[in-house]
């Protein structure tokens, strides 16, 4: 369990993170989500005891990180797949790793399988492409066999299938009862890898919650039902003061836009009246919208109006 | 015990401290070689002006022990001083560094280590090489040239037993200086400049360059080392040495003191 209690960072008269309370934990994939900037690497530089904070503090399992014992065997946290040296071979540098926290050389070779990396285990960390490095990085976090595991932007700059591996790979270490925190710049990657989120913006926190209760809150949610009884399931809905409007897209036709509402509360009012459904699904408004609406005062760095920018040569 | 080994798996597992340890090997050994041989042919130079009945103008060139151990002294302990500096700086370049004091979140201990372990290989490695230049110049000297060459009385010895003291500080000095500045080619200009030029423009400065001659630092190794250059210090080698690992003492305090406050 990661505890962050009113963790402050002045960098000069700038607050990267500002006075920032949340828990993170175990068992599940907790994202921390915010723009670029927001705070999130400042945050868990902190957690790691690499930067000082100017007020707050932060516990993993109820200690400091500078008062753990071995620290890499509590602790796995991958910041920057690219801090390796690049004419250090992968085994070397975790070899260097795992001899710092006393950690059996067996378990070196151990980890590299676990990410597949035995082939290359002797080659220069310089010669890796980005998923490789990823992959080493997974490997050194995950030498300590540690309960706690941070990832900062793990999947910027992958492709597909490395994304998809990564996003697997949290997952089962949290479903391994590990305490997992994954920060993201992109909701859209979080609403598919984690469970919880702790979303902040200009350093500070905007919302800790479930990605569900997140993504229902904060985005116009609406459900688009396809029944052959539309007439009777209109006057239903529009009975319990739902407001309801044609789809006017559907090729099959009869179909219903339902504003404001859960598939929930659609398909409760359509089975109470026995009313025959053909579809009925969420349509949310995408993540990226929601998620501007909701940090979209705490970008640090707006960009300009394409309109302004272009000044009507569009 | 950990870093020790993590250190030590660091140092091995890539080339350059190699590189630079074959550097030290050959320009310490290959150096007294060349002081043996102009030595010899100095010597030589001179016998044959004397045999043709002339006067020669020179005095032969009959160097001492610690001549013979200049290329160690000399350049071998300043490539000593790069590598110690490297050892720091490179992880700060790589970003290496905030996974070291993730792993050893007590930086004393990591900065402690790297100097103890570089300073202690580089002694052991400077103290060899000391006798390998001796048997070297001496040999390439020949008995005649190589008369001054003698493993004994204090002054010798010291020339012996100074240059692995003045190794170990050396390195000591250059992890500190590599941790203040955090990035190579500062700490290595800086590590080179500062013995080798800057010290000596003070003589440039006339009598307030020579008053404060003697409290430089390197001035006062050299001096421990036998090489005093004509500067009239106010205590003899051993002062000199304690005076230089007081600096090194203070230096070194003040890298602790600040990779501690500062962020990673």
């Amino acid at each position: 369990m990661i505890e962050v209690r009113g963790l402050t960072k002045e960098f000069g008269p700038t607050k990267a993170v500002e006075d920032l309370t949340f828990t993170v934990q175990p068992g599940m994939v907790t994202g921390f989500l915010g723009p670029n900037g927001a705070g999130k690497s400042t945050t868990m530089r902190m957690i790691l005891g690499l930067d000082r904070p100017t007020a707050g503090t932060a516990l993993i399992d109820g200690k400091r990180y500078h008062d753990l014992k071995q620290p890499l065997r509590t602790v796995g946290a991958l910041l920057d797949a690219k801090w390796v040296h690049p004419n250090r071979s992968a085994k070397a540098h975790l070899q260097w790793m795992a001899a710092s926290n006393g950690i059996p050389m067996s378990r070196v070779d151990e980890v590299l399988r676990l990410v597949g990396l035995t082939e290359v285990a002797g080659k220069k960390a310089g010669g890796f492409s980005l998923g490789m490095s990823q992959r080493l990085g997974l490997a050194a976090t995950l030498l300590g066999d540690p309960k706690v595991l941070l990832f900062d932007e793990p999947v910027n700059g992958l492709d597909p299938e490395g994304i998809v591996w990564i996003r697997k790979f949290m997952q089962r270490l949290a479903a391994e009862g590990r305490t997992v925190l994954v920060s993201s710049h992109l909701l859209s990657e979080m609403a598919l890898t984690a469970e919880h989120l702790v979303v902040i913006g200009r350093g500070r926190l905007i919302a800790d919650t479930t990605v569900k209760q997140f993504v229902d809150r904060s985005s116009e949610s609406t459900v688009r039902v396809r029944s052959p009884q539309l007439d009777a399931l209109r006057s239903a809905l529009t009975s319990q003061g739902l407001t309801v409007r044609e789809d006017g897209t559907s090729e099959l036709g009869g179909a219903l836009i339902v504003l404001e509402a859960t598939t929930d509360v659609v398909g409760q009012i359509a089975g109470g009246q026995g009313i025959v459904l053909h579809e009925l699904a969420a349509q949310q408004g995408s993540l990226e919208d929601a998620f501007m609406k909701l940090t979209g005062d705490d970008v640090q760095y707006h960009a300009a109006g394409i309109d302004e920018v272009m000044g009507g040569a569009l | 015990m950990g870093v020790v080994n993590a250190e030590r798996i660091k140092l091995t597992s890539t080339r350059s401290p190699w590189w630079c340890t074959v550097a030290i090997i050959a320009l310490g050994l290959g150096l007294a070689a060349v002081i043996g041989l102009s030595a010899k042919a100095s010597y030589n130079a001179f016998v044959d002006e004397v045999a043709k009945g002339d006067k020669p103008d020179f005095e032969p060139f009959l160097p001492t022990l610690a001549d013979a151990v200049g290329g160690v002294s000399g350049f071998g302990v300043l490539i000593l001083m790069i590598l110690a500096a490297l050892a720091v700086t490179s992880e700060y370049r790589f970003g290496i560094i905030r996974t070291t004091f993730q792993a050893v979140p007590k930086r004393d201990s990591v900065l402690i280590t790297k100097a103890g372990l570089i300073g202690g290989f580089g002694a052991l490695l400077t103290f060899l090489l000391t006798f390998g230049a001796y048997a070297i110049a001496k040999a390439t000297a020949g008995s005649d040239a190589g008369a001054a060459l003698k493993l004994s009385g204090s002054e010798a010895w010291r020339a012996i037993y100074g240059v692995p003291i003045y190794a170990f500080l050396c390195v000591v000095l250059a992890v500190a200086v590599g941790t203040l500045l955090r990035q190579s080619a500062g700490a290595i200009a800086l590590l080179l400049l500062w013995p080798l030029l800057v010290e000596n423009l003070f003589g440039l400065f006339g009598r307030f360059g020579e008053n404060i001659k003697p409290f430089l630092p390197f001035m006062n190794a050299n001096n421990f080392l036998g090489a005093p250059q004509g500067v009239d210090f106010h205590w003899g080698p051993w002062g000199s040495l304690a005076y230089f690992a007081a600096f090194v003492a203070v230096i070194f305090g003040l890298a602790l003191f600040t990779v501690n406050r500062r962020d990673a």
